[in-house]
């Protein structure tokens, strides 16, 4: 048999390949995930549903929505900021900024949890300071939404500098010798040059808020229908050997990642031809 | 309209990019800067047009003091080697931007628009290409419609970085004869940075050859040719 290409191997190896990567994604990603859908529906649609909708559920996927919704917009401007600095211009302290933005991935997410307890928790730096003024982070609203702040930092980020040192400055400079103002070329040039980095990044952002689970953790408190996250939720549930209920609020996470996966296909499908259209 | 720059200097951390530049050029001329890579070329041009600012020195427009003038209130046409096409906006839009951005008041109405956008098309002879985006262009034809956008806004100065430099050789003689006339027909003052002496020589009306941030002479073709003011202009032409 003759080979057309170097890089082609027989086709038994390919088989085996393919066969190998589909047999792993089936054993590690689908049938995990097949599994929480089966226990969840174990009772039926009926108990699912009670499940969803009963008083603690409801509270926990508000939480969850809340923290998420506030925690999103917050590290997309800082990232969008963080990129545009790194990308378009120099300056001292350049590299330590991006290295200071990958650092909540290196950092146990307990350990990011725990340090806002350490400045913040009742025994903490600012406790006695924030105790005299009845202002409650740790165990509150306020330490969730720092704790998930800080774990999903890096998401839109990291996106969007290697994207935005590609595209250069060029874009940028020509906009602004066209008589643009800087708000100008941020909007009309800028911003569309990343948008499906941005989207992206948004969307892994904010699946990691909703589904995080070590940081928040440490700084909820567990107080039910007040300070559990769904995931939180999942594992009280679980531990009540409540497995129908623990399962069908698992497998409404499972669902929202699905979602962002969808909405995220569709959009690049929908652009198909503008994303062809870059060169 | 002329251009003065006086005892421009700017460095780059340590090594120096320009050292006390002093150049003028004729309203209406068709100035080049040639010269080897890392003599400053691109920097004095950068400077020229707003997208750097000398350490010291001064730039005249005229009679007007610009050297702290954004870029974006100098009037000026700029070129870029890459194009720098936006390329989410299809060409239309593209030469469209520079009037798009204008303050309401100053805004052409959108049938001024349309009627200007043809009238470029026009000029660099692309007419009826408007609706297509910049990757569906060949190089030329997108260096074509970047020389429109730049033109936009009837700049009495255009500014050009190395503007045939990613283009083939044919290609690049057709850009060039293009250019020269638009240049003649605006009654434009243009300065391109090139390091081809050769396309500096026959586009040219004066050609300014620097060296390691300094001029070593700034003439016309013929008298550069005929006498060479220094070894390096000598070494460098032949």
């Amino acid at each position: 048999m003759r080979r057309s290409s170097h890089l082609r191997e027989p086709p038994a190896v390919k088989a085996l390949l393919i066969v190998a990567a589909l047999g792993y994604v089936a054993l590690m990603l689908l049938l995990p995930l097949g599994a929480v859908l089966a226990q969840a529906f174990a009772a039926g649609a009926k108990a699912w549903f009670a499940a969803v909708t009963e008083p603690d559920a409801r509270s926990a996927i508000r939480l969850t929505l809340l923290v998420a919704a506030i925690a999103v917009p917050l590290n997309m401007v800082f990232g969008i900021a963080a990129a545009w600095a790194i990308a378009k211009h120099d300056f001292r302290g350049k590299t330590l900024l991006v290295t200071l933005i990958e650092l909540p991935f290196s950092v146990s997410p307990v350990v990011s949890g725990l340090v806002f307890v350490l400045l913040f928790g009742a025994q903490g730096w600012f406790g006695t300071w924030l105790q005299e003024r009845d202002i409650e982070i740790i165990f509150a609203l306020p330490g969730i939404v720092l704790a998930t702040v800080f774990v999903t930092l890096p998401f839109v980020a990291r996106q969007l500098i290697p994207l935005m040192v590609t595209q250069g400055r060029s874009d940028e400079e020509a906009a602004l010798t066209l008589g643009a103002s800087g708000w100008q070329m941020f909007w009309r040039v800028t911003l569309p040059n990343i948008r499906f980095g941005l989207l992206y990044g948004v969307l892994l952002c904010n699946a990691r808020a909703m589904g995080e689970f070590g940081a928040v953790s440490v700084v909820s408190g567990h107080i039910r229908g007040e300070t559990n996250t769904m995931p939180l939720h999942v594992e009280v549930l679980y531990n009540e050997y409540n497995f129908v209920a623990a399962f069908t609020v698992a497998s409404l996470l499972a669902l929202l990642a699905l979602v962002t996966l969808t909405l995220k296909s569709a959009l690049e499908w929908r652009h198909r031809d503008e994303l062809a259209a870059r060169f | 309209m002329s251009i003065r720059i006086d005892g421009v200097s700017k460095s780059y951390s340590a090594y120096p990019a320009l050292k006390n530049v002093s150049l003028t050029i004729r309203d209406g001329e068709f100035a080049a800067l040639l010269g080897p890579s890392g003599s400053g070329k691109t920097t004095l041009l950068r400077i020229i047009a707003g997208l750097e600012v000398p350490e010291g020195g001064e730039v005249r427009f005229g009679q007007r003091d610009v050297t702290h003038a954004p870029a974006a209130s100098r009037g000026i046409g700029f070129v870029f080697q890459h194009y720098a096409l936006f390329g989410h906006m299809t060409v239309a839009k593209n030469i469209a931007f520079g009037l798009a951005v204008m303050a309401r008041s100053a805004r052409p109405s959108g049938e001024a628009i349309r009627k200007r956008i043809d009238e470029l098309l026009e000029l660099v002879q692309l007419p009826g290409l408007g609706h297509r985006y910049p990757s569906e262009l060949s190089g030329g034809q997108r260096q074509r419609v970047a020389l429109a956008r730049a033109l936009a806004r009837q700049p009495r100065i255009l500014l050009l970085d190395e503007p045939f430099g990613a283009l083939d050789a044919k290609v690049r003689r057709e850009l060039r004869g293009a250019l020269r006339l638009i240049h003649n027909e605006l009654g434009l003052t243009s300065i391109f940075v090139t390091h081809d002496h050769e396309e500096a020589f026959t586009l040219a009306d004066r050609v300014a050859i620097l060296n390691s941030g300094e001029i070593e002479q700034f003439a016309r073709p013929a008298e550069i040719a005929a006498e060479p003011a220094s070894e390096f202009v000598r070494q460098f032409l032949a």
